[in-house]
């Protein structure tokens, strides 16, 4: 059994806690599916890696449920999107046979698909039957002579945010200052947290580059083993996903003395934030001064260029109203960005925001608007079809809510189909939003059948009282 | 005789199953005001609702126990019970349906002996709601063995057992997990041309069909009802498609003595035929005209579309009944299925197809066996091995996610084989090469 003590205590002694004060005091626990569970938020954390084998120790759900179902986007390598289970079954369960299993696909892996390194995943069960993935990747390495680097976050640890520190400190213990670089320069950074989610990275890459900035390691979006593996030689970090790899930053702060902070590619202003902070971090820390002043040029034409480029949409989004039900950074750098186009937020869902996100995303909002922990179903529905919102911005799990109310609704999760950061990010999601609302499918979705138009017209006219409701069952 | 060849690797790649507890899960959402509960911890479920989601483009109301470390340690049986109360009180569900996962089953909970000590203890409490248990743990079968064990668990619980009068009229249908909700919808549309009146068990078209609610509904949407479960031992006949649900079918036998009639599959004009006489012997009733004009659309459909994938080679990866339907409906028009990748070598299904050899295993199986194919025939994560074979990719199964109305793909009987054969001679067709010097098809270098 993996116990509570054996999980690295730095990085989650304040979650733990409150998972074991939660069950002394019979706090209710969340019946519904949304959440993922740790191994969900360290595999999300880790997988974009993009030239590492990443294998989960498990029964077949665990990964067959989840693999390639994220839109983190690679340069290069494609490795990490093949999906590698050990796929346990009952008989090697009970006859304890799952770790020979785990050595000898780790051994296959090694053989058959050349990896930068292997991450092992432990889950439930192979954690209740007490496999020692500690143990054997530790061994595997030495036989194997590739780096086999465990996981240890299975899933009724705790919630998917705990899943994503448990990620950060297996990359501190396990990756992080294990590869010396040969090409250390005064302006190389990190970027954690970052998911190049439909390659939005690649918006913002651009603007470092033209400032002469190198990113040393961009964790985890479109990562090599190596750069992680090196991470520890930037002169500076910036934290994106603040609650995924905030604890991360911190470690490396303290062991490597690299200074951090935590922006956002969102948003107009947000973005030109990030940069004179990441410009100033690095001056801070020996860059020449005059990048600062590059970077003042840089923002100001970049900006300039997006407003007129926004200008079109302004019209038809002022005074459009958003319900933002995302956890996360999401939460308070999309609410920035809309705020800047003149939209209103009615609502937002702080979930999985860390109370840093909370005070900020409270000072951006106007008092009306509720910040929820997470809202029901039902009530987000019931939002919805009394026209309180005018779009709204979700992941995945919630997206049908909308639809079924027949309200526009944008994806801002790890499935959508747009880049939304930078500048030319920002154009894009007000133009999605834009396009969203403006629809001409809701109207048309909206009129009512032509029987109900008739039998409408019947009340009218004979005053009767009963609602009419399409009855729920089709058919028999 | 067929050969089934089991995998030998440690590791699983790219995997072509999805788990029990799913396929079960899926049963339970085919039922009304049915709420499905996953026993495990929160990912158990939450990977599945995403998964299910994408691939219905539906909500699912799929719940979970959210075991944590402690319950994990000390027992579930507290928490399922505080869990179906909670939900009870909170959602009134007619239906609560616990499929279980390794992480329970490993521990050897006695779910079914706690469950039913329960019920006994808490009669008034969960009156109104039916609590079925199924036994889903993912370290064994895959959606198949799920889905026909959670079916058989609800015959078990609510069908009222004995010997009824019976209802001339009434057919109960029980779909295996490969049939879509068109499928279904086509399937009642057909067994009603006849006078008879089906029961669908389970009938995901009530559900996951499309369906947008008036009002916020926290189960499923419908279904087959409870009632209808209740009293499907009236029925005159009982019909199961698909190998999977022999054992649904065996327990409606043993528990109200309805006989049934299984068919291993609905697709191609043989089987079609099979179906529409057995309506018409249980009827008394010709087929209507409408019946015999789409079987003419299919044997011009078969004259039509035989050039395009008479010869052709496929590599087919499947759960076993879906498998046998696709390598039947291949090779009945000529195709040569190459390869066949099942998901698990259990099936009594396997035993009846015309092939010398069927692998069990992954994606990465089916991938290296397919090279030089000319078709592939999966689910949506088969894409990236036809990309990197530079073969079409013909999306069939669980789950298809990057494909829109999959569920509204007709399969099955007269006129969805007619619309099978159209759409896999058109991927054919659409990948072919022109003719060049270097590379004219030269009989001379093949294999017949």
């Amino acid at each position: 059994m993996l116990s509570i003590n054996s999980t690295p205590q730095g990085s989650v002694r304040e979650p733990l806690c409150k998972i074991i004060r939660g069950n002394g005091a019979k706090k209710p626990f969340n019946l519904r599916a949304a959440a993922g569970c740790a191994f969900d938020g360290a595999k999300v954390v880790l997988q974009p890696i993009s030239d590492v084998a990443h294998l989960i120790h498990a029964p077949l759900a665990c990964e067959g449920n989840s693999w390639d179902n994220r839109g983190a986007a690679s340069s290069g390598p494609g490795l990490w999107r093949t999906s590698f289970t050990t796929d346990l079954t009952e008989l090697e369960i009970l006859m304890g046979h799952s770790e020979r299993k785990l050595v000898d696909a780790i051994c296959e892996i090694k053989k058959d698909h050349a990896p930068a390194a292997i991450f092992v995943y432990a889950t439930c069960v192979p954690a209740m039957i007490g496999d020692d993935i500690v143990a054997i990747c530790r061994s595997a390495t030495a036989e194997f002579a590739i780096p086999v680097v465990p996981v240890n976050a299975p899933g009724f640890l705790g919630a998917k945010k705990l899943g994503n520190r448990l990620a950060g400190q297996a990359l501190f213990d396990h990756v992080i200052g294990t590869v010396e670089p040969e090409d250390c320069g005064p302006n190389d950074i990190n970027i954690l947290g970052e998911f190049n989610i439909s390659g939005e990275f690649w918006l913002v890459k651009p603007l470092l580059d033209t400032l002469g900035i190198r990113v040393r390691a961009c964790i985890p979006g479109d990562a090599r083993y190596l750069q992680v593996a090196s991470a520890h030689r930037a002169r500076a970090t910036m934290v994106v996903c603040s609650s995924a790899l905030v604890n991360l930053a911190q470690k490396m702060e303290e062991r490597w003395d690299i200074p951090f902070f935590e922006g956002s590619f969102y948003g107009i202003s947000g973005t030109s934030n990030a940069l004179r902070r990441i410009a100033g971090l690095l001056i801070k820390n020996g860059a020449d001064s005059e990048l600062l002043d590059r970077a003042e040029a840089l923002i100001s034409v970049e900006e300039n260029r997006a407003w007129k480029r926004l200008e079109i949409f302004r019209a038809g989004l002022k005074g459009k109203r958003v319900l933002l039900n995302t956890g996360g950074v999401k939460s308070w750098s999309l609410v920035h960005a809309l705020l800047e186009i003149g939209m209103e937020i009615v609502a937002t869902s702080v979930k999985k925001s860390t109370d840093d996100d909370r005070g900020r995303i409270k000072q951006v909002l106007k008092e009306e608007c509720h910040l929820h922990d997470s809202i029901a179903p039902s009530r987000l529905y019931s939002t919805l079809t009394g026209g309180k919102a005018d779009i709204m911005l979700s992941g995945g799990r919630t997206q049908f809510i909308a639809l079924k109310a027949k309200v526009p609704w944008l994806d801002i999760n790890q499935e959508r189909r747009h880049a939304y950061a930078g500048y030319e990010g920002m154009v894009q999601l007000v133009r999605q939003t834009y396009l969203a609302i403006h629809n001409p499918i809701w109207t048309e979705l909206r009129e009512p059948a032509p029987w109900e138009r008739h039998r409408d017209a019947n009340i009218r006219k004979h005053g009767e009282r009963e609602p009419y409701r399409i009855p729920l069952q089709f058919g028999h | 005789m067929v050969n089934i060849f089991s995998q030998t690797k440690a590791a699983a790649i790219n995997s072509l199953k999805s788990s029990q507890p799913l396929g079960a899960a899926l049963a339970f959402l085919g039922i009304d005001g049915a709420i499905p509960m996953i026993h495990g911890s929160q990912g158990c479920a939450s990977f599945g609702l995403v998964l299910l989601g994408r691939h219905f483009s539906e909500t699912i109301p799929l719940h979970t126990t959210a075991m944590d470390e402690i319950v994990t340690v000390l027992g579930g049986a507290d928490r399922l019970e505080e869990a179906i109360l909670t939900l009870k009180t909170r959602v009134k569900p007619r239906v609560i349906g616990i499929c279980t996962s390794a992480l329970v089953e490993t521990r050897d909970d006695d779910i079914a002996g706690e469950l039913l000590k329960m019920k006994g203890g808490r009669v008034a409490e969960l009156s109104g709601t039916e609590v079925v248990l199924a036994s889903s743990p993912d370290f064994a079968g895959a959606m198949e063995e799920g889905w026909s064990t959670a079916v058989a668990a609800v015959i078990e619980e609510i069908t009222l057992p004995g010997e009824h009068p019976r209802d001339a009229t009434k057919i109960a249908v029980l779909p295996g997990s490969n049939l879509t909700v068109a499928d279904l919808e086509h399937l009642r549309e057909t067994i009603e041309r006849f006078g008879l009146n089906p029961i669908i068990l389970p009938d995901l078209s009530k559900s996951l069909g499309g369906i947008i609610p008036e009002q916020w509904v926290a189960t499923t949407y419908g279904g087959t009802k409870v009632d209808e479960i209740r009293h499907l031992g009236s029925a005159i006949r009982c019909i199961a498609i698909g190998e999977q649900m022999r054992r649904p079918a065996e327990a409606l036998k043993r528990i109200t003595g309805v006989p049934y009639v299984l068919f291993g599959s609905l697709t191609g004009l043989k089987n079609a035929d099979r179906f529409i006489s057995l309506l018409a012997e249980i009827s008394s009733e010709e087929a209507p005209l409408s019946i015999r004009r789409r079987r003419m659309q299919l044997q011009d459909a078969m004259l039509d579309g035989h050039f395009h994938l008479t010869g052709k080679r496929i590599a087919i990866g499947s759960d076993p009944d879906r498998l046998v339907q696709f390598i039947d409906f291949f090779t009945g028009m000529g195709a040569e299925v190459a390869v066949a990748v099942s998901t698990t070598g259990m099936s009594r299904a396997l035993q009846s197809v015309s092939l010398d050899t069927i692998h069990t295993g992954d994606l990465w199986n089916l991938e290296h066996l397919a090279a030089g194919t000319d078709l592939l025939v999966t689910h949506s994560h088969g894409r990236q091995a036809a990309d990197r074979l530079n073969i079409p990719l013909m999306r069939v199964g669980f789950p298809v996610f990057d494909r829109l109305g999959n569920q509204h793909k007709l399969t099955i009987l007269y006129q969805g084989t007619r619309d099978l054969i159209y759409e896999a001679a058109n991927i054919i067709q659409a990948s072919q090469h022109r003719p060049s010097p270097g590379r004219t098809d030269s009989p001379l270098n093949m294999e017949v």
